[in-house]
């Protein structure tokens, strides 16, 4: 049971962060119909600000836990920035052009940014400081939960409730759901559409340095290829739970994480793939629009 | 059909064998078999050329036994079908021990003649495992580590010094983790005083690794020998020190690197590492080389220091032998250590050269150090 336990935590921290990444994903789908390849870098370049600006607070001798909250500002802020940067450069001009040429477009993104940081930073996996101080009362459980788990874990509870929140009831999250229901639509009724969109890849982007920034954290080291295996779980996970759908993301984060997690522990880290692909397959023959995605109905 | 060609060896064997006892006065003969023409003269050539500097030596200092040393050089171009033409006109030429063959292939055609006549064999750079693990070739013994070697000095210090008994195999899903980790797990099976709790593949690049880590832990294992390069075995061996384990991490020399401990840091501290053993301040190698140069007029080559040292330790077993004789060198080669550029060696029961190839290291206060 125990061991039940151990397993299904960890399964469910590796949800989270793919949770975290998958929101990106998932939103901007729902709002251009459009993949973006490069949310994996933005991660990733989340996670690098982060111990840039750690290393330098460091120095200054700052206690931990306004380390970590200052590089994860940083990481957010920065990580936004391109985020919204890469909109305006990569994808905003393509708005109106056949759907490949974005997707396309994404890609090179991602390939952009991943050399980009190969060349500015290094090839090397760089050590990534533990923001996350071990808790003392956690002792007699930490070999089944340990300190930055549950922080990973209670950050992602918070960043689900808050993104709720906004698009429930906030204005721009009433303009985003509008948006996505019919972007004509809604330019029609005045929304600015131009600013949902960069609002969209902002938040996207914010949560994915999070995401970054605590799995970095947690396993101690970062190098400028980690956004691109991060990304394609995350979008997996986004598509299992049907592209889209906010929710549904991360559902099918949850159950990614559970699923490599439960194969690995109880039949083989050897088949952790084949378990989470052959899922995905699956789910997508019997429920083509993902677990909790709508089939789309045409629009005449 | 292997039966009879061994008879048919055996029959050639005893016709040499008969004209045996050496009588004094007469030289010692070291053959040498390698490629010395064709693409990979470039291995033969500077073994070869080793071999020399080692007798030259030897003559300068009186030969051995009072007699002079002689070789005889053969070509077999690193291919089995002329392999076996080498090792046929080695034997019959008198020749009392061989350094060679250079390739694992041609090593392995000759080795049936080279036993039907009793002569010792050593290779200065045959590496396939089986030549001497399979127990089929008593007459042959290496210079060289085998390409299982790393495996080998992992088990034997988890199961030997460490004392473990319950082992965890991890390794990383690629040709080198996999290969290894393989051979380490036949080994653990093997030598009946461990088992394998555990033999895992594990995704490089994989977000975490806490349910992999979770598996050891619930297997018992106390040791992991993890085959795989740095990046994954820093993310285990943290994952495992944060969920308070403290066994024992063995791995091996794409682990041995200073990135791991710039990034696992404190959880580095502990870790055994297998990596090549570092010759090149051995004064005696520094010595050799120099000798090379001048007598060559060439950079060292590749195998010449493992050949150079496989005609000193052949010669040395003759003269701690005080005979030729097949059995005695043989004694003599396993129980007695000779100063090498490589260090000092001797030869364990199947033939692997003792104090080649690979040392244990371990991270102490932020660096490998050699155990």
């Amino acid at each position: 049971m125990e061991y039940f336990l151990e397993l299904f935590l960890g399964g469910m921290t590796r949800g989270s962060i793919y949770a975290l990444i998958a929101l990106g994903y998932t939103m901007v789908y729902g709002i251009i119909g459009l993949i973006n390849f490069a949310h994996g870098e933005i991660y990733m370049i989340g996670a690098f600000t982060a111990l840039i600006t750690a290393s330098v607070l460091t120095i200054f001798g700052l206690n931990p836990f306004a380390i970590l909250v200052l590089a994860g500002l940083a990481a957010v802020v920065y990580s936004s920035a391109y985020g919204f940067t890469i909109e305006k450069v990569a994808y905003k001009p393509l708005r109106n052009a056949p759907r490949l040429s974005p997707l396309i477009s994404a890609i090179g993104m991602s390939i952009f940014l991943q050399n980009y940081v190969l060349l500015a930073q290094t090839s090397d996996f760089m050590p990534f400081p533990n923001l996350i101080p071990e808790f003392a009362f956690m002792e007699p459980w930490a070999h089944i939960i340990g300190s930055s788990e549950i922080v990973i874990l209670a950050v992602t509870a918070v960043a689900m409730v808050l993104l709720t929140l906004l698009i429930k009831f906030t204005r721009i999250g009433k303009a985003m759901r509008a948006t996505a229901q019919d972007r004509k639509m809604a330019m029609l009724v005045g929304v600015n559409i131009n600013r949902v969109i960069s609002v969209t890849f902002i938040i996207g982007s914010s949560l994915a340095a999070i995401g970054g920034l605590l799995i970095a954290s947690h396993i101690g080291q970062i190098n400028f290829y980690i956004g691109f295996i991060a990304g394609i779980k995350a979008f997996t996970a986004a598509v299992l739970g049907g592209i889209g759908s906010i929710p549904g993301a991360v559902l099918g984060s949850f159950v990614l994480g559970w699923t490599e997690s439960f194969a690995t522990g109880y039949i083989s880290s050897d088949y952790e793939d084949v378990f989470a692909f052959s899922l995905l397959v699956l789910i997508l023959i019997f429920r083509p629009a993902g677990i909790l995605g709508r089939s789309e109905s045409k629009k005449v | 059909m292997k039966i009879t060609l061994n008879l048919v060896l055996s029959a050639i064997a005893v016709v040499f064998a008969l004209s045996g006892p050496v009588n004094a006065g007469e030289t010692i003969k070291i053959g040498f078999a390698g490629s010395l023409s064709g693409d990979l003269a470039s291995y033969g050539l500077p073994a070869l050329n080793g071999v020399k500097l080692a007798v030259e030596e030897i003559n300068a200092n009186g030969g051995i036994l009072g007699r002079t040393v002689e070789i005889l050089a053969e070509d077999d171009v690193c291919k089995p079908e002329i392999a076996t033409n080498t090792a046929t006109k080695l034997v019959s030429n008198g020749v009392h021990v061989v350094v060679g063959h250079i390739c694992s292939g041609a090593t392995k055609a000759s080795l049936g003649i080279y036993k039907a006549a009793n002569v010792i064999v050593m290779s200065p750079s045959a590496t396939n495992p089986a030549l001497t693990q399979s127990g089929d070739y008593p007459i042959f013994y290496r210079t060289i580590a085998s390409d299982d070697a790393q495996a080998r000095s992992e088990v034997d210090f988890a199961v030997n010094v460490l004392k473990l008994k319950k082992i965890a195999v991890i390794h990383d899903k690629g040709d080198y983790g996999k290969g290894l980790a393989e051979y380490a797990e036949n080994f653990i099976t093997k030598s009946g005083r461990a088992e394998v709790v555990l033999f895992e593949g594990v995704t490089p690049g994989a977000v975490d690794y806490s349910a992999v880590v979770q598996k050891i832990r619930r297997k018992k294992a106390d040791g992991v020998i993890f085959g795989g390069y740095h990046p994954e075995a820093s993310k285990i061996v943290m994952q495992m020190r944060k969920k308070r384990m403290k066994i024992f991490f063995i791995s091996d020399d794409g682990v041995k690197d200073e990135t791991f401990i710039k990034v696992a840091r404190k959880y580095a501290e502990g870790v055994y590492a297998t990596g090549p053993r570092d010759v090149s301040k051995n004064p005696l190698a520094v010595s050799v080389t120099e000798k090379y140069k001048k007598s060559f007029g060439k950079e060292i080559g590749v195998f010449s220091l493992n050949a150079y040292s496989a005609a000193q330790a052949l010669l040395n077993g003759i003269a701690r032998a005080g005979t030729t004789d097949y059995v005695a060198v043989s004694k003599a080669l396993k129980n007695e250590y000779v100063e090498t550029p490589l260090g000092r060696i001797s030869f364990d029961e199947r033939g692997d050269a003792i104090g080649v190839g690979f040392s244990m290291y371990q991270v102490q206060n932020g660096e490998y150090v050699e155990l």
